[in-house]
């Protein structure tokens, strides 16, 4: 079905990600604040995931973990800002194996007749952080060196407009 | 804005740049070759070349009279690397969330007086 589209605005340490859902906006809510609905979805398939706390209310903290198959774990923790609802959930997102780099994610849900398109816009403290965050905590992903060329550019959408 | 990464999104950001690579990934060019496909001068295709030059992606060279364009593919390969990352981690986990709010969906419609 759709596609995750992830936007970087050059020079700006920002990355825009949204991603269409055929389901209400309620339900996607819903599965963005129950702790246990959360730990379904939330990162790649290998890992699992065990919410430690999550109190989706304005200054709530959150902490969760993801398990590799290897035994490896990885803590996150931030706090919810204002109440978090359809118009916007913003937290901060700490890493725990890089203490002291914060990101801001603003995630926004706007439903049309019954397709909801969600869109995340995660803030870092500069464009090295960016960069450095990104390229550390995901790079289980790089499965393929090749020629991803055509893949990259169609992904990209031109910065200037976010 | 000069740290690599974003010397890259920035040339990439482009239309006729990305076309540009895209002709280029099928083999080297001069300016007049590049030009052709677009309604643009060749002095505005040079200043595109110019961007993809500093930013890494292109390498020029001379043969007999004409400036020869190459597809650099290290910068590009990196930034590509960077961003499948994150991209296979979102991708990984909406696709799980595709098939949460699936259930979710056919849960509600099997207690139609919750609704």
């Amino acid at each position: 079905m759709t596609d995750t589209t992830i936007i970087v605005p050059p020079g700006l340490p920002q990355v825009i990600v949204e991603r269409e859902f055929a389901a209400p906006a309620r339900l996607v809510l819903r599965a963005h604040l129950e702790p246990g609905l959360l730990a379904q979805w939330l990162g790649p398939r290998e890992m699992t995931m065990t919410v430690e706390r999550y109190e989706t209310r304005h200054g709530g903290t959150w902490r969760y973990i993801h398990r590799g198959p290897d035994g490896e774990e990885h803590a996150f923790h931030g706090v919810f800002h204002g109440q978090p609802s359809a118009s916007g959930i913003v937290q901060t997102f700490e890493y725990e194996g890089t203490p002291g780099h914060v990101k801001l994610d603003t995630t926004t849900l706007r439903e049309r007749d019954g397709v909801t398109l969600l869109r995340t816009v995660s803030s870092f403290q500069s464009v090295d952080d960016r960069d450095a965050m990104v390229a550390s905590g995901m790079e289980r992903g790089l499965r393929d060196s090749g020629e991803r060329l055509e893949a990259l550019l169609a992904t990209l959408t031109p910065g200037e407009q976010a | 804005m000069d740290d690599p990464l974003s010397l890259v999104f920035a040339a990439l950001a482009d239309p006729t740049r990305r076309a540009i690579l895209l002709r280029l990934a099928a083999g080297e060019a001069t300016v007049a070759e590049l030009a052709e496909p677009f309604a643009i001068s060749q002095p505005a295709v040079s200043k595109h070349l110019k961007v993809l030059e500093n930013a890494g992606l292109v390498s020029r060279s001379r043969r007999a009279t004409a400036r020869l364009s190459h597809l650099e593919a290290g910068p590009l390969r990196e930034a590509t690397a960077w961003l499948a990352g994150y991209r296979d981690f979102w991708d990984q986990s909406y696709e799980r969330l595709d098939e949460l709010l699936a259930s979710l969906q056919a849960e509600t419609r099997r207690e139609p007086s919750d609704d």
